[in-house]
């Protein structure tokens, strides 16, 4: 049979629909919903360094793919400075140059992040670290640290516990004799990863910056890292809870140096940071870089046919509609696509406006037709006759109603002058041949489609779903396709074939 | 009142959508349509075959030929104005005769020369065609009804449509004119529609506006003892009409002449679905059974109507 293959292609067209319109939302980050808005953090670090005159090199290391936070916009401000970004064996590092600067000097780079809760956890695999260096410790510390170590040991199982076994130690209150002389001479973070080295697990200090909304001239803050393979598992090393706290971006993890200035001295750097909110498909178009999938989209296209795309790619709802009331339903209307035509107007002038100016336009028309068939005039010359008056009476409404402050006129000009001298033409006709009731009822089965078909198009989501991914019109489409097979009754046709059931 | 889907699945009832799929696309060839949209076509098609229609008098195509009906008209006392590629009726002009000049139309409505000159330049435009494309004006005989016809309508002569499917009448009525269709034979628009049994071209059934009736609603005559004159020739007639135009599932309008005897009127494409309403009965089962049959087998008219009238009368639905 034709019909297996007929099926199959249905299914294809469904399934290619949905998957490519949810890789896409995936990959570039095309909100599912109109109107989602996303918070989007901006940093700007801002170095200070005085300039000797010689040549200046500032390189700054850069987050590089944070856990938790997903870069949308990076960009430098400084004047005169050469500025790049360069991808090194030890991670991004955004570099200034320039040949000659004197006196105090400022750098600033800013970007936008955005907090990004789906990609918490799949963090690629990071290399095994080398073996820690041999730590070095006075005689006395020394004695005090692998009785610390060796109380962890005895307690823990893993690095990570191990870790915070150690944290708990140090951080008991009353201190011990071990901890309060071991922290006498280092720094909380800086002891750990001693400690954690000296027992031969990998462990670093990272500076990350804690997120707060306005706050200004923040420096970094240590943040200890535990080698847990294949992670790297920040480790708070006051309470000893593993993972990354909420708002906190690491902005430098391991490697080179944060921040070098050759040619300059007194360097400092500092972060100012405020929380905005931006709607989440201004992000993804943020982020169209033209690569892979964004290629295919119709962010691409002038504003302008943007626009217009945007109402054409409604046509399809419009025209499955018409084809669910028409096959299936079984509703008569004038013209076959007249009443989607008569949405996409609507959804312009909104519902009432449109709906009072269609109808008054329409019964004039129609009055003036009664006229014009009396004239005996040729059917070309007839429907042109009426284009021109149908245009003319839509100015002169217009123009009263915007002298006497109704809106409702100006709202004739989004109708299709065109179609709706047909639609006159057609009505007239009908009106002399089947009589007025065949006029209601066809006029009204089309308003009917017209409002159905506005209704839905005019749903925010439809329209965003429409116009961001153009794909689901291929799901439209195999529902036609398959309304297309349809060969059951028609919702009306259980009315008119109901005399049928009498006779036995 | 509302019948569920499974009842009138049981009753064999044929719905558009099924009509358009599983019947008109896969039976009838887009090419051959013409044949049947365009009536001067089947009207010289059907002079071909010797298939007897309506003479023609005259063929209007171009505006300044309108000028000149007067001429026509004059030769002609009566005659029928139908645009060659019209539908379901549309556009059809009927003059019984002429009174001080004034034509006179079925309805009884006596109109001047101007109004039919502006009839013509409407045809002519298109107004009525299918797709709205230029059409032509053809100008045939009034059909004059056999006696027994006109005492059952009331204006207008009672036309028989039969279904034919790939060569078989399947089902028949009979549609009568009524003041409320204006004298048209359309079933929407008022007519009444007789339901005839293939076997004996008796009445079975009547209907207006889907409603079961048994008199006629102007003249009052009694629907249920009509029985249709020439009944076997009437079938071999639009039987024929397959062979003539290659399309497997039409709908042919025939009149019964009262000198001329059964004439075919015109060839729809797609017929409409209310003559199972007139009949009290679907069409699914008839056309499955003919779908049943050898399509590699196509006897003569003659034994298809045999067949049919075998199988398909009101003795063994």
């Amino acid at each position: 049979m034709k019909i297996k293959p007929f099926y199959l292609v249905v299914a294809l067209l469904i399934v290619a629909g949905i998957s490519l319109a949810w890789i896409r939302h995936a990959q570039l980050h095309i909100p599912l919903r109109p109107g989602q808005t996303k918070p989007v953090w901006l940093i700007e670090a801002r170095i200070d360094f005085v300039a000797h005159g010689n040549p200046v090199t500032v390189s700054l290391d850069l987050p590089d793919n944070p856990p938790g936070f997903r870069c949308v916009s990076e960009q430098a401000a400084s004047l005169g400075y050469g500025f790049t970004i360069v991808d090194g064996a030890t991670g991004r590092r955004a570099e200034w140059t320039r040949r000659h600067a004197a006196g105090p000097q400022t750098l600033y780079f800013k970007l936008q992040m955005v907090p990004d809760d789906t990609e918490a956890a799949p963090e690629t695999p990071t290399p095994t670290p080398e073996a820690p260096a041999t730590v070095y410790w006075h005689e006395l510390q020394a004695t005090a640290a692998q009785q610390v170590l060796d109380l962890a040991y005895e307690r823990s199982s893993s690095p990570i516990s191990f870790a915070r076994e150690l944290i708990r130690q140090l951080n008991a209150d009353p201190p011990d004799q071990n901890a309060a002389l071991l922290l006498d001479e280092y720094p909380l973070p800086d002891l750990l990863r001693r400690l954690l080295n000296q027992a031969g697990i990998p462990a670093r200090i990272s500076l990350g910056l804690e997120l707060e909304d306005a706050r200004r001239y923040q420096n970094l803050k240590p943040v200890l890292e535990v080698f847990d393979a294949p992670h790297w598992v920040p480790i708070n090393e006051n309470s000893g809870a593993h993972g990354l706290p909420e708002n906190l971006l690491l902005w430098h993890r391991g490697g080179q140096s944060l921040l070098d200035v050759t040619g300059g001295q007194r360097s400092d750097i500092r972060f100012s940071m405020i929380r905005q909110t931006m709607p989440s498909m201004d992000l993804a178009r943020l982020q169209f870089d033209g690569g892979g999938l964004s290629r295919f989209s119709l962010h691409h296209l002038p504003i302008e046919e943007q626009s217009v795309f945007k109402l054409l790619l409604l046509l399809p709802v419009g025209a499955l509609v018409v084809t669910f009331m028409r096959l299936i339903v079984g509703v008569r209307t004038a013209g076959t696509f007249m009443p989607v035509l008569i949405a996409l107007a609507f959804l312009q002038t909104t519902l009432l406006p449109g709906l009072a100016a269609f109808l008054g336009i329409v019964s004039m028309g129609l009055v003036l037709r009664g006229y014009l068939s009396r004239l005996n005039l040729l059917m070309v010359a007839r429907i042109s006759t009426l284009i021109v008056l149908v245009i003319f009476l839509a100015s002169v409404v217009s123009v009263l109603g915007y002298e006497l402050g109704v809106q409702v006129g100006l709202t004739l000009t989004f109708f299709p002058m065109v179609i709706i001298a047909w639609t006159i033409e057609r009505m007239s006709i009908l009106w002399e041949e089947e009589g007025s009731q065949e006029v209601l009822v066809q006029g009204f089965g089309s308003l009917c489609v017209a409002i159905i078909a506005y209704l839905l198009m005019r749903i925010a989501i439809v329209g965003h779903l429409a116009f961001n991914f153009p794909e689901v019109h291929l799901v439209l489409l195999a529902l036609i396709l398959l309304m297309g097979q349809y060969t059951g009754y028609k919702l009306t046709e259980l009315k008119r074939f109901g005399v049928m059931g009498d006779q036995r | 009142m509302w019948h569920s889907a499974p009842h009138l699945r049981r009753q064999g009832v044929l719905g558009m959508n099924r009509r358009n799929v599983a019947y008109i696309s896969r039976y009838n060839p887009r090419s051959k349509y013409p044949l049947v949209d365009n009536k001067l076509k089947t009207k010289l098609l059907a002079e071909k075959f010797h298939l007897a229609t309506p003479c023609l008098r005259g063929v209007i195509e171009y505006q300044y030929e309108i000028a000149a009906f007067q001429e026509t008209a004059d030769r002609l006392d009566g005659f029928a104005i139908k645009p060659a590629k019209g539908a379901g009726g549309k556009g059809i002009l009927v003059v019984t005769h002429r009174r001080d000049g004034q034509f006179v139309k079925s309805s009884g409505r006596s109109v001047d020369i101007r109004h039919i000159r502006h009839h013509l330049s409407n045809i002519l435009a298109g107004l009525y065609s299918l797709a709205g494309t230029p059409d032509v004006a053809i100008i045939e005989d009034l059909i004059r009804s056999d006696e027994m016809f006109a005492a059952l309508s009331f204006a207008g002569v009672p036309d028989i449509r039969i279904i034919v499917f790939r060569g078989y009448p399947v089902m028949a009525m009979l549609r009568l004119s009524t003041s409320a269709s204006d004298g048209k034979a359309n079933l929407h628009k008022g007519a009444v529609g007789v339901g005839l049994d293939i076997a004996s071209g008796r009445s079975l059934h009547a209907v207006q506006y889907a409603r079961r009736i048994t008199h006629h609603p102007d003249t009052n005559t009694p629907l249920d003892t009509i029985a249709v004159p020439d009944w076997r020739d009437l079938l071999i007639l639009a039987a024929r009409s397959f062979e003539m135009t290659g399309l497997g599932y039409i709908g042919a309008d025939l009149v019964v002449d009262r000198d001329r005897g059964p004439m075919l009127l015109e060839l729809n494409a797609r017929p409409g679905l209310s003559i199972q309403i007139a009949n009290g009965a679907g069409l699914l089962p008839r056309l499955q059974t003919i779908e049943k049959l050898d399509r590699d087998l196509s006897p003569p008219a003659e034994e298809r109507v045999a067949f049919a009238m075998q199988v398909f009368g009101s003795d063994n639905p």
